[in-house]
């Protein structure tokens, strides 16, 4: 680890030095700034004497200039990423000092080292850069992968936050230090009230960025966490509007204000809010749309996504809306179905360049904040005037969020408690977006712009240094409640939507018109239209939540189920040729890319299995042979598992819901090769095990009984019943229609067990259609052995199953019980 | 739209604009009095029959809720003292519920009104109609942790009763599955086999959970409500469980 983080250091050190040597010109690209100054280092690194290779073209040049900018960005881009490395890399600095704010410390040293090449600091965070090319990707990371649920219940409160908590903010800091400036504490300052209140705007709004960076790494309870966050995602649309409204009145003159005036700024912010959120809203809607019908170009589909939310950023801005906004809403819409409707592939490659995208620019922001201190020319320093700002950012949050949580408590179901309400206040963080606006100042019009800017600046640092680092201990001092680390599990998912239509039952019949019951009209409203026109009908049923889970579990369970069967070698079918080639035959186009897969790391394991002579089901020997390659086994299992089984899932809920409209032929021919592996296999452990050919289940026993074994024989013959009994179980779950590969048998498993016709009284177990092919030409005892003596075994989680000790004592049960038509209900019971 | 509740009688007797005192108040209460009903009536009407103030006592509803629910009563039996199933079953909103024949069970459900009550009732009266709606009350924000406790406890109760349809005291396999079949029903394809296939995953894991690790061979014969209580411990299930009453009416509003 040490070792880890020094070597890097040591490359990132390397980095730096070699850094401002060229650094410098490509900043000024990348700041935009005009003046071409080119420093001399330049010339020794990037120049290649032509004179050395006079005759005719050189075979080697180095042309700096071609390149320098996309460089410069490129290479910047990479610095901040190793900052990160490193800084990630000690656990224990960033347990105390959150990432942020080291990354701002880092941006200090960065711009030293600039600033001491360079002599002047050309390298800072233009606003341009910042907004066109830094924040979009966070927002709509933010956007798309919000909680709506959680996020649309608690949007009341989140707006009220958001827009009255700004407007607070804004004008109470504005008024106090104008209020200030009048009583003369800050000496010789030449700001008027407009001004003041713009200044106030601009750093009213709590910083997304800086929020999440921050509650990230606290964990705090998810009401909490949606109120910070919704808050600063939201108020940052309300800052930058409310910026305008009074730079327009600065621009104005204070004189020239009237009524109409001002009725216009709070119209035009209602405009600028809702027009945003409109613009954004669209955008989503032609996203998913969109992703209705790439089917076809499925590899780029996932640019869409990207490549229309920053369109809906840029339209708004273009329309003079609010960009964030726009941008919020576009992901918060299209989420749900563009994850419906892409492919899953498609949908995991968001998520990702999401998160790359967001996270990188995140880093490059504080990055970038930090770097942008290091400058002799913004530095104007006012004791009062910073003082008293960040006093008063300070005061007026807490009064500002106490006061709102007050009134809103009155309305909530479940009111916000007072540390939480500490949290939120304390959780006030701002960050590069106030940054970003004071650096937009126009000075000509605010002849102290140099002073908001450091005043500004002041109160990042402190908010995200200072604060930043002070959150964990205070959260874990006040004992704030935490979000619930563990994962939900199925029944509360169950219990979930339980809720959900009781709630609004129970409003129905109260006559009560609430949250609950808005919710569930919008649900409609949803389900009818919504759905129906943005995802594609082939995975419109799929969207209940419960599935997620109940998925998860099957992929668990089959897990579980093949590393054991891998230990105890039933799954030898799969290293069957025979099957495999049947497989492969049949299972046409859609199947062969994993097949191919499969066929691929079968091959090792077929050699390793052909080496060995013993039946693979004999477990004591096959357990010794395992113990050498078990890690490997273990992880080809796995590995094995996760490429195909997944996707197999995939088709498999496809298929499913199709077959519910009709029976497809495809279905059945895959059934039936499922059918005939499954035969396949039981035939070849039939053969490889006893010996002899067993008919039945319950003759195989007959001849356990009488045959004077030695112990040893014996032993291996129970094991190899009990595997029988097993992969009979599995087989038996050909019942089930939809069967249709490997990797589906898991969730086939299941359902054939809860299907099982001997836990249904009312279903006669044996009704003849139900009776699966394979079993229909054996006699008559074996077909009813087979559902019977599912019983014991098919609930289980595979792995319990096997590790079940008396295969042969709950076979006799059953057998045992079989007469009786109804079940036991100890057996029903069992099977859980 | 102000939610504010009161367990005092004579508070909110004061609120209504009588400036008698609670005894004369409860004196007054022997006429019986119609219940005004409709918005404006309900600002001026005082709470009626003296049954009200047991009510209220014993549900934690404000009068002016226990008036805002009659209303709602009358309005479902169509007037009439009591109330059937298939008036429930005429409710618009309620038809598209999945779990609406267990809501509607709940309503009848001698185990809902007391403590020991057992079986199922035809006909309820304004009065269980009233008990049952305060399984739903939210919590009140200045409970000691043992009062928390308490509503957690009934709110469950409630719950697990919904799905103890033979009250037993025990969930078994059917009851579960047949709730998560019902609760499936209106997502279109899903069938049953996958609700069935759902609640068997539940109920493992509901077996892991509470017996902990067993061998597979053990018999589980369902969710106990002690299980319950353990299963359902991360839910803040005072403060979901609860829906917002409010003191005006809206009866006007759905049908």
């Amino acid at each position: 680890m040490y070792r880890c983080g020094r070597v890097l250091l040591w490359l990132l050190g390397s980095v730096l030095l070699t850094r401002p040597a060229w650094g410098a010109p490509g900043e000024e690209a990348l700041t935009q700034e005009a003046h071409l100054k080119l420093p001399e280092s330049k010339s020794s690194l990037s120049r290649p004497e032509n004179g050395s290779t006079a005759a005719g073209k050189p075979l080697m040049a180095i042309k700096w200039h071609h390149v320098q900018s996309p460089f410069i960005v490129v290479l910047w881009i990479f610095v901040a990423g190793l900052a990160k490395l490193v800084i990630e890399a000690n656990h224990h600095v960033t347990s105390v000092i959150p990432e942020s704010a080291l990354l701002i410390c880092f941006g200090f040293l960065l711009g030293g080292v600039v600033l001491g090449a360079d002599g002047v600091q050309t390298f800072k965070l233009t606003p341009t850069v910042f907004f066109f090319y830094l924040l979009p990707q966070i927002i709509l990371d933010t956007g798309y992968s919000m909680p709506n649920k959680l996020f649309f219940s608690n949007l009341g409160g989140i707006l009220v936050y958001a827009v009255i908590g700004t407007c607070w903010n804004a004008a109470t800091l504005g008024l106090s230090l104008w209020g200030c400036d009048k009583g003369g504490a800050m000496g010789e300052v030449h700001i008027g009230l407009l001004q003041y209140l713009l200044f106030g705007s601009l750093i009213a709004a709590v910083d997304p960025v800086a929020v999440i960076a921050v509650f990230e790494q606290v964990h705090v309870n998810e009401v909490l966490f949606i109120m910070v966050f919704g808050e600063s995602l939201l108020n940052d649309g309300v800052t930058v509007v409310l910026f305008n409204v009074f730079d327009a009145f600065v621009t104005l003159g204070g004189e020239n204000i009237n009524a109409a005036e001002i009725f216009k700024g709070i119209f035009s912010f209602f405009v600028v809010a809702f027009g945003g959120s409109l613009v954004g809203f669209v955008f989503g809607i032609l996203i998913s749309l969109l992703t209705r019908c790439t089917k076809n170009i499925q590899i780029i589909e996932a640019g869409f996504v990207f490549v229309l939310g920053y369109l809906s950023y840029l339209t708004a801005e273009m329309l003079s809306l609010s960009a964030i906004l726009s941008i919020v809403f576009c992901g918060i819409c299209c989420q749900k179905y563009i994850n419906a409707n892409m492919d899953p592939d498609s949908v995991s490659t968001v998520r990702h360049a999401m998160k790359v995208f967001a996270n990188g620019s995140e880093t490059i922001i504080f990055v970038f904040l930090g770097i942008s201190a290091i400058d002799k020319s913004i530095w104007v320093w006012n004791t009062g005037f910073i003082l008293l700002t960040l006093l008063f950012v300070i005061v007026y949050r807490f009064i500002g969020t106490f006061l709102l949580t007050w009134i809103l408590n009155r309305y909530r179901l479940v009111p916000i408690g007072f540390i939480d309400q500490v949290i939120m206040s304390y959780g006030g963080l701002r960050g590069a977006v106030a940054y970003g606006l004071a650096v937009l100042l126009d000075e000509s019009k605010i002849k102290e712009k140099n002073l908001m800017i450091s005043t500004t600046i002041i109160v990042v640092y402190f908010t995200v240094i200072f604060q930043g680092i002070t959150m964990k201990p205070l959260v874990t001092w006040l004992n704030v409640k935490k979000a619930s680390v563990s994962e939900k599990t199925l029944i509360e998912k169950v219990q979930n939507k339980v809720f959900d239509h009781m709630l609004v039952a129970i409003e129905d019949i109260s006559g009560q018109i609430g949250h609950n019951y808005f919710r569930d009209k919008w649900n409609k409203f949803e389900e009818k239209w919504m759905m129906g026109l943005l995802m594609k009908s082939s995975v419109r049923k799929e969207q209940e939540p419960i599935f997620s889970v109940f998925h998860r579990l099957n992929m668990k369970d089959a897990m579980s189920y093949v590393t054991e069967g891998e230990r105890k070698g039933s799954l030898e079918f799969i290293r069957n040729d025979n099957a495999l080639v049947d497989f492969k035959n049949k299972f046409g186009d859609d199947f062969s890319e994993i097949m191919s897969d499969f066929m691929v790391s079968n091959k090792y394991d077929t050699l390793t299995n052909t080496r060995d002579p013993v039946p693979s089901v004999s477990l004591e020997i096959h357990e010794q042979t395992m113990k050498d390659n078990k890690g490997t086994e273990n992880f080809n299992s796995h590995h094995l598992l996760e490429q195909n089984l997944y996707r197999g899932r995939k088709e498999h809920r496809h298929r499913y819901s199709r077959s519910h409209f009709d029976v497809n032929t495809d279905e059945n021919e895959v059934q039936e090769i499922f059918q005939r592996t499954m035969r396949n296999r039981l035939e070849s452990f039939k053969s490889a095990k006893t010996g002899v050919t067993p008919q039945t289940q319950q003759k195989d026993q007959q001849h356990k009984m009488p045959n004077g074994k030695s112990p040893d024989q014996i032993r291996s013959y129970y094991s190899g019943d009990e595997d029988f009994e097993f992969c009979e179980a599995d087989s038996a779950s050909g019942y089930d229609a939809s069967g249709s590969s490997i990797p589906m048998r898991t969730t086939n498993r299941t359902r054939a067990g809860i299907e099982n016709p001997a836990f249904m009284p009312d279903i006669d177990p044996r009704a003849p259609l139900e009776i699966p092919p394979w079993l229909a030409d054996v006699d008559p005892d074996s077909v009813m052995a087979a559902p019977s003596q599912r019983g014991p075994v098919r609930l289980h989680r595979p792995a319990a199953a096997h590790v079940s000790a008396r295969p042969t004592d709950s076979t006799q049960q059953s057998d045992e019980q079989l007469p009786t038509s109804a079940p036991p209900p100890y057996d029903r019971h069992r099977g859980l | 739209m102000v939610a504010t509740e009161t367990r005092s009688p004579g508070i909110r007797f004061v609120s209504c604009g009588f400036d008698t005192t609670p005894v004369a108040f409860g004196l007054r209460l022997e006429r019986p009095r119609r219940v005004c009903v409709g918005v404006m009536g309900l600002l001026q009407s005082s709470p009626g029959e003296p049954q009200y103030i047991d009510l209220a006592e014993k549900t934690g509803f404000s009068f002016e809720q226990i008036a805002v629910l009659h209303k709602r009563f009358k309005q479902l039996s169509h007037n009439e003292e009591t109330l059937r199933r298939d008036r429930f079953n005429e409710i618009p909103d309620l038809a598209f519920n999945p779990i609406r024949a267990q809501i509607i069970e709940a309503f009848f459900d001698r185990r809902n009104y007391r403590q020991n009550g057992q079986g199922a009732v035809d006909e309820i009266r304004f009065e269980e109609f009233v008990v049952v709606m305060s399984h739903f009350r939210p919590p009140s924000p200045h409970m000691t942790e043992e009062q928390r406790e308490g509503v957690r406890r009934e709110k469950l109760q409630f719950l697990f009763n919904m799905h103890d349809t033979d009250s037993d005291g025990t969930i078994t396999l059917e009851e579960y599955r047949h709730v998560v079949e019902e609760l499936l029903s209106r997502s279109g394809a899903l069938g049953t086999e996958a609700a069935k296939s759902i609640a068997d995953a539940a109920m493992l894991e509901v077996k892991s959970i509470s017996v902990g690790d067993t061998k597979p061979d053990d018999f589980y014969e369902g969710i106990k409500f002690e299980d319950f209580l353990k299963l359902l411990n991360g839910f803040e299930i005072e403060s979901r469980m609860s829906i917002r009453f409010l003191n005006m009416d809206a009866t006007t509003l759905c049908k």
